[in-house]
């Protein structure tokens, strides 16, 4: 690549920057190329390389790790967008290993087994930027703090129900609400609340809005649900067992891509959700126990 | 009657854009559909993913109203995807991938390599000197003769005018410098503040 004597890689401007450009865009898990090749033809922004869609990963139990180096490579060499991996909470050396495969983001996620149940990684410490999932608005200013740029809701990923992701977004976006009618000695009371550096917090009431770009994951099946997060406040979506799991994955994949740009048009999203067949069957939350919920891992 | 930026909202950096022209006074719109291109005076194509876009673009049924535009006048400003999307041709883009034909340059997509190479910098402009955010940035291989150059970063040019259409391989919006937005919207008949 071309550089002058000026020229730094891996700021948080960059980093920061990229989140900016997937916005208003549709990330898709994809675990083989063709796949991914399905994904960047009905418009993805970029997809997420993996070996098991969470739907599965629910299904077969058992510690869920990085995936493979050489499966992530073949999805990066079969498409031109961004390509995306999942590392286990607080594990850097997956993280390191992700960056020097040149992926062009990081999700630090719930979805696999955590390795480390206090620290998440430090995200400052990689040129590859970050996303984190969070339920709350003290969990993602906490990430933010350890360097993510990016943050999703962490929905309840592999169950086909939006109703987790959509807590999420209402507490994250509320809070948010709220914090920019508080006056300066109410942040404090935020801060310790939240469990956050109140630096974040005061920058929140200062600017109204979240320091890093807010996504909606977790439970998107249809062209509905990923318009239903976006006008929640959510900037872009996530769809991981949602497309693949479905009947027909590629004309589903193109219609969420629309639903996503059109999101606050009745009649466009009325005309994508025709004829899709079969969404994924999807789970409801009185089916699965505290213990199988992907959500409540991350500190 | 005021002048208004139409910025195209189908995917990317939009949001970026619009408070970069709201930053300096100008009335903004966000463009998805064609009946939101015709109350516009000029359209701002912000960076994202080119092919993501050229989808929506035929989807919505925005591309050919934008090529009419374009042809009749129309200032029109494209930052990374954005630039691709104006180009006379791309290199390494997809090959259903269409472009507008609007400025004579030839684009390689991410040709500055992947998100870890992503660098900010700065750059020689019209404008004196800026700061340049590039992202997975698209490269200007070749310049037509009708084209001017506006910026280089070394040797190389990054940001480009033919007639009415600019095009930047970087992303001023990210920069919190509106000097280029300004140029931008200079090239209104009616330069309109609200």
């Amino acid at each position: 690549m071309s550089s002058t004597n000026s020229s730094s890689v891996g700021t948080l401007r960059v980093k920061r920057g990229l989140a900016e450009m997937l916005k208003g865009g549709v990330i898709m898990d994809v675990v083989t190329p063709e796949q991914a090749r399905v994904a960047e033809d009905a418009g993805a922004c970029a997809v997420m390389a993996l070996e098991r869609v969470p739907a599965d990963i629910r299904r077969d139990g058992g510690v869920a790790r990085m995936s493979d180096p050489e499966m992530i490579e073949a999805i990066k060499a079969s498409v031109r967008i961004p390509v995306m991996a999942k590392a286990r909470i607080g594990h850097f050396v997956e993280a390191q290993i992700l960056e020097s495969l040149g992926v062009d983001f990081v999700d630090e996620s719930e979805v696999l087994t955590p390795a480390d149940e206090k620290h998440h990684i430090d995200k400052f410490a990689f040129t590859v930027p970050f996303v984190c999932g969070a339920t709350n608005l003290g969990e993602a200013l906490r990430r933010v703090s350890e360097g993510a740029c990016m943050i999703r809701s962490k929905g309840e990923a592999g169950t086909g129900n939006i109703v987790e992701a959509v807590r999420h977004l209402r507490s994250i976006f509320g809070d948010i609400r709220k914090i920019t009618q508080a006056d300066a000695s109410e942040l404090f009371d935020w801060a310790k609340n939240l469990q956050a550096p109140l630096p974040l917090v005061q920058e929140i009431a200062e600017t109204g809005k979240f320091p890093v770009p807010i996504f909606c994951a977790g439970g998107i099946a249809t062209p509905a649900d990923a318009a239903l997060a976006m006008q929640l406040g959510a900037e872009a979506v996530f769809v991981g067992s949602g497309i693949f799991k479905s009947d027909d994955p590629a004309p589903r994949a193109k219609a969420i891509v629309e639903a996503t740009t059109h999101f606050r048009d009745p009649q466009i999203l009325a005309k994508v959700s025709r004829g899709l067949g079969a969404p994924m069957t999807g789970i409801g939350m009185d089916e699965i126990n505290e213990a199988q919920k992907f959500a409540s891992r991350g500190w | 009657m005021n002048s208004c930026v139409g910025v195209l909202a189908l995917q990317g950096a939009f949001a970026a854009h619009c408070e970069s022209l709201a930053s300096i006074g100008i009335k903004t719109i966000e463009v998805r559909t064609p009946e939101q291109l015709a109350n516009v005076d000029a359209l701002l194509m912000p960076g994202g993913e080119s092919s993501t876009m050229s989808q929506l673009l035929e989807s919505s049924g925005l591309f050919d109203p934008i090529a009419a535009r374009i042809a009749n006048g129309m200032p029109t400003f494209g930052t990374c995807a954005g630039m691709i999307l104006l180009s006379s041709e791309i290199l390494d883009g997809r090959s259903d991938q269409r472009s507008f034909n609007a400025i004579d340059v030839s684009v390689r997509r991410n040709a500055f390599g992947r998100q870890v190479d992503s660098f900010e910098s700065d750059i020689d402009t019209r404008v004196g000197q800026f700061h340049g955010v590039f992202i997975r940035a698209p490269r200007i291989e070749r310049v037509g003769p009708e084209v001017e150059v506006l910026g280089r970063l070394g040797d190389e040019p990054v940001l480009v005018q033919q007639g009415k259409v600019m095009a930047a391989s970087f992303h001023p919006e990210l920069s919190h410098d509106v000097r280029l937005h300004e140029y931008f919207v200079s090239l209104m008949p009616t330069a309109g503040k609200v």
